[in-house]
């Protein structure tokens, strides 16, 4: 069986990136694993490893390109048009690539057969090795606006081939999150001890929760004196699948780009339990 | 009125702590947190009050008609989000693909599909003991989150205009989408905070190269510079090299953890290391922004 693991939490910065990346290091071991970075506007894993990547490829959008001769500045592609990407003026057309999501509707409708559409690089695909398993990211183009297409892609790198795929998702609840959970076996939602990290869990909970999607817990940064976390997973039966104990030591090992389960036999062996909590959850 | 945001290539560097702390040091703020994402602001300002609410739709959903629909599956073929699936014996639209385009209406043969207005967040108008605060949540699971954030700028502008405000403080959506291009647009300053961290750096560069080509004037604070001091060193050398403000330091400060634990800003421990800190810096942006 392939098991598709999500990475998710409510914000960013609350260790996804640690989780993922030390979490396929260790399963690596005894299985055969793939990592996905879905995080395309900041995609941070690769600078955890040295990997060697075979295949770059472009993942496009197709914007319209209206041609003059043809166009009779009719309006109709500006006023289907649902994310206000087409202008029509007196002289001519103006489109604003930045707000197309290359849909097709004004192609589809104008009456004149006017409208082209051409492909416009919305960012890329990097595919390769790390020294312990496969590997893949994305990457959205600066003054892109989604990043929703680019993962959609990545996550065609999926397949049974592999025991684990591990998915580092984007921070937040939107869009680019529910495109990774789509046909996922679990999510993992990474939190810290902090009203933030409680508020934004619960908005990542109810996600997972809508999209009936098997979950547990990892607490980051954990601080037994913030009690208001453990008695909300207690009070809604989450399981909790780990806790990263505060330590400016592992703090200091993230800043240098170094796997914290290579630093730590304890941590290791933490990490090992994660996997087993899983796939007890998933049982 | 200026307006200022608080960003950061990823989230958890430290914006929302040093949104809520300038909101306290700026005399005459309206606050707006733009990161609907994640929004934490209120739990530092801590609203006592909601004077309004305001519903959100951002875009529109295709729904089928059932009673018209005849499995022909054109619109499955044509959707170039892969957002119509044939699931047991019809077609489905996935709400969560849906862009709302419109484009399966246009080709269904039987006029079967039509598109539906998505109620996909609100937004709040609250007062708290430092002034007027705008946020919002958007429904999990909801895109255009970048059309809340503009809703959000826009209702604390008038609002800012009607209460004769000096500055607006936005915090900022994490990112380099358009969340967060939306959180910076025609700002007339905006702060990058970052942490001394290999991934710091990465996010760093990418939010410098966004705000460039926006055309936005900027400057950097690094949270936590003692964490790691010879990333922070780099990070600083290459913010010379590049020619960008330095607004400040922030070294690490158990307070911090102590204050947010508390849904406090860290600014009112008066004793605290980062207060000192966070002091000096805000008086650089006021001198970049009022000349004082």
């Amino acid at each position: 069986m392939s098991l598709k693991i999500a990475i998710l939490s409510g914000k960013g910065g609350t260790g996804k990136t640690t989780v993922s990346t030390n979490l396929a290091k260790v399963l690596s071991k005894n299985m055969k694993v793939l990592l996905l970075d879905a995080d395309v506007e900041e995609p941070n894993d690769h600078l955890f490893y040295n990997v060697t990547f075979e295949e770059e490829k472009s993942v496009d959008v197709l914007i319209p390109k209206v041609n003059k001769e043809t166009c009779i500045l009719c309006g109709l592609c500006a006023r289907e048009c649902q994310f206000g990407a087409i202008n029509v003026f007196e002289k001519g057309v103006l489109v604003f690539q930045n707000l197309c999501h290359g849909c097709g509707v004004c192609s589809k409708i104008c009456p004149v057969r006017a409208i082209d559409e051409e492909p416009k690089s919305l960012g890329k695909l990097k595919f390769g090795k790390t020294d312990f398993f496969d590997f893949g990211m994305g990457l959205l183009n600066i003054g892109e606006p989604s990043g929703v297409r680019i993962i959609r892609e990545l996550k065609k790198y999926i397949s049974d081939d592999y025991d684990v795929t591990i998915i580092d998702a984007p921070p937040g609840t939107s869009c680019p999150v529910v495109e990774v959970l789509q046909k996922v076996d679990f999510a993992v939602l990474v939190t810290e001890s902090s009203p933030f990290g409680l508020h934004d869990l619960k908005l990542a909970v109810s996600l997972v929760k809508e999209m009936e999607i098997p979950y547990g817990v990892v607490i980051n940064r954990y601080d037994p004196a913030f009690a208001e976390l453990t008695e909300y997973l207690g009070e809604e039966k989450i399981p909790l699948l780990m806790k990263i104990d505060f330590d400016k030591e592992i703090a200091k090992w993230y800043s240098e780009g170094k796997l914290i389960v290579d630093q730590s036999e304890e941590l290791h062996r933490n990490f090992e339990l994660l996997y087993e909590n899983i796939t007890e959850v998933l049982v | 009125m200026k307006q200022i945001a608080i960003i950061s290539g990823k989230g958890g560097t430290g914006k929302t702590t040093l949104s809520a702390s300038l909101s306290y040091l700026f005399q005459n703020p309206v606050m707006s947190d733009c990161d609907v994402d994640a929004s934490n602001l209120h739990l530092l300002l801590s609203p006592v009050e909601l004077k309004q609410n305001y519903e959100y739709y951002g875009g529109k959903k295709a729904e089928i008609d059932y009673e018209k629909c005849t499995n022909c599956g054109i619109c499955k073929d044509k959707c170039r989000f892969e957002a119509i699936d044939f699931q047991q014996d019809k077609y489905v639209i996935n709400e969560y693909a849906c862009e709302g385009c419109k484009l399966c209406v246009l080709t269904c043969p039987e006029k079967a599909i039509k598109l539906v207005e998505n109620l996909a967040g609100y937004y709040y108008e609250s007062k708290s003991p430092k002034g007027v605060l705008v946020h919002g949540d958007l429904n999990p699971g909801e895109e255009t989150s970048g059309g809340l954030v503009a809703e959000i700028r826009k209702k604390s502008f008038s609002v800012g205009e009607n209460l004769k405000k000096d500055v607006i403080i936005i915090d900022g959506a994490p990112g380099i989408g358009c969340p967060a291009t939306s959180s910076v647009a025609g700002v007339n300053y905006a702060i990058i905070v970052t942490e001394p961290t290999l991934s710091g750096f990465h996010d760093l560069q990418r939010a410098v190269e966004t705000l460039k080509k926006m055309r936005v004037k900027f400057g950097v604070v690094i949270n936590k510079f003692d964490l790691n001091e010879s990333v922070s060193s780099s990070l600083e050398e290459w913010c010379f090299s590049e020619n960008i403000d330095l607004l400040g330091k922030i070294p690490f400060d158990e307070m911090v953890n102590l204050a947010t634990r508390e849904a406090k800003p860290i600014i009112l421990y008066e004793d605290s290391i980062s207060s000192k800190y966070i002091k000096s810096i805000y008086q650089k942006i006021s001198q970049i922004l009022f000349n004082k």
